[in-house]
């Protein structure tokens, strides 16, 4: 069976927005969401620089017991999801009688489960971690929160792929949909933002250090780069098969089109330009287009020297000659980590709605591998029919998603 | 911390914690029914007795607890016997 599987709602909350509306705008203006959290350099972190995420207000909105149990990152992955389900039309009472399925990205829950243990150690008594720390702490903590909220009766299970997780969750989504397993499922990506979470990453050495200018310090493909910003939030999108959306008279933003997906089989957090090209060619195979069909690229690119030398290298060696617009949100964003497959695809996808390219702000000078991309530093006028999207993370996962304008 | 001011305490963090309409606390009234305790509520009610009164409840105290007064006068018993042993 091969089921085409359409796109038919969309949410987010990140430093660039709490909405799609607030999103769209930062996107356009080039808007970066990087600042400092003094904590972090109280905590000992070589770099305070991080995304600016607000947290959600959710009593009134949910009730007790279903927010006892979210975690930091779930409470954005609830914000995210209810915009998403919003926009796809899908009421309560409907998704109570169908089969929708949930398949999510996370890799941490390292406040829940740290503050966790601080009060056994302070307490010597587990039953003082109150009820719903153990749905906080599991790494599943988005997947077992939202489907007990929403009620949902399809596939339910968390995507733990370090910082391509987000976006595995729309690849495994989209398989499942277009193999006629499922009919609707929620995707997308968490990731939780605060000192717990990336001491062991900051520990690497592998943050910007440029703390003087927040702003300027998040910058994929430039020469002067040094290292990647922590961010995060939320972003959810609804994945259905065509046919379901039809019927239900759901909104239909774009198609998947492609998957591909590799491992690089080397290094534990160097990249790899060889597991990269087959990423790419398998999503461009599995879509059956050229990649000169393809508009733009919204690249990995996370602004660290090696990280984004490779990258440059691989979409070189898969797009020579195509002069494919490429741009990195992750300039304005951050690195959203296990989000940012998922995130990534959203903001594309506004892109694509809104024909513009978003600019890879702090662009100025390219390196001996960006220099051969046609890197994208301001925002562009561009009629967007088809995009790429690349998310890669340590153990050397790769994953990348071919999206398509339904016409 | 004396006995109407117990009263008050607890009052005031079921409101807060459980969410529970004020009007509906009554001292006959059935506890569980009127919060909708589960057994994860229990465990968030040992949480919020021992954070607000010092000491820690049992499950089994649990047991003889029907009404908001069995409530307030256990509370009330662990107080004392805390201040005594003090």
């Amino acid at each position: 069976m091969n089921n085409r599987v359409v796109i038919t709602g969309m949410g987010i909350w990140s430093c660039l927005g709490n909405n799609l509306d607030e999103v769209k705008e930062s996107l356009y203006n080039g808007k970066s969401g990087i600042g400092m959290d003094a904590e972090r350099k109280l905590w000992g972190y070589r770099s305070g620089l991080t995304g600016i995420v607000e947290k959600p207000q959710l009593k009134g909105i949910l009730d007790r017991r279903a927010r006892i149990g979210l975690s930091e990152e779930a409470e954005y992955a609830y914000m995210a999801t209810l915009e998403a389900m919003k926009n796809a039309k899908m009421e309560m009472d409907w998704v109570e009688k169908n089969e929708v399925g949930i398949l999510y990205g996370n890799d941490s829950s390292a406040k829940a489960v740290s503050e966790a243990i601080d009060t056994i150690r302070l307490k010597k008594d587990t039953t003082l971690l109150g009820s719903g720390s153990i749905f906080q702490s599991m790494n599943c903590t988005v997947t077992m929160n939202l489907s007990t909220i929403f009620k949902l009766k399809g596939i339910n299970f968390t995507i733990s792929a370090a910082c391509a997780s987000g976006s595995h969750s729309i690849g495994l989504g989209y398989l499942m949909i277009k193999w006629g397993l499922q009919k609707h499922i929620i995707c997308g990506g968490a990731q939780e933002v605060n000192p717990f979470a990336f001491g062991s990453f900051d520990g690497l050495s592998a943050f910007s250090i440029r703390e003087s200018e927040p702003k300027k310090a998040s910058r994929p493909f430039d020469k002067s780069r040094d290292g990647l910003i922590p961010s995060g939030g939320a972003a959810t999108l609804i994945l259905e098969s065509y046919e379901s959306a039809i019927e239900r008279g759901a909104p239909i933003l774009a198609e998947v089109v492609g998957y591909g997906f590799s491992s690089n089989g080397e290094h534990i957090s160097n990249s790899n330009v060889d597991g990269q090209i087959r990423s790419l060619n398998m999503a461009l195979n599995d879509a059956n287009i050229k990649p000169k069909e393809v508009d733009y690229i919204n690249a990995h690119a996370t602004s660290t020297p090696g990280g984004d030398y490779t990258e440059a290298q691989a979409i070189d060696s898969v797009f020579s000659g195509c002069n494919t617009m490429v741009s990195s949100t992750k300039s304005m964003t951050g690195h959203e980590c296990w989000m940012a497959g998922a995130s990534e695809i959203v903001y594309s996808t506004l892109m694509m709605q809104n024909s513009f390219v978003a600019p890879n702000i702090n662009f100025e000078e390219g390196d001996e591998a960006s220099s051969k991309l046609n890197i994208i530093n301001k925002t562009t006028e561009k009629n967007i029919d088809v995009f790429l999207s690349n998310s890669f993370g340590f153990g050397g996962t790769n994953s990348s998603l071919i999206i398509k304008k339904i016409k | 911390m004396t006995h109407e001011e117990i009263i008050g305490k607890i009052n005031e963090f079921l409101v807060e914690e459980f969410e529970v309409d004020a009007a509906k606390i009554q001292p006959y009234a059935n506890l569980r029914e009127t919060l909708e305790l589960d057994s994860l509520d229990y465990v968030d009610l040992v949480v919020i007795i021992e954070s607000n009164f010092g000491f820690k409840v049992v499950a089994e105290d649990f047991i003889d607890i029907q009404t908001f007064q069995n409530f307030y006068d256990y509370v009330n018993r662990k107080v004392e016997e805390k201040k005594a042993s003090v």
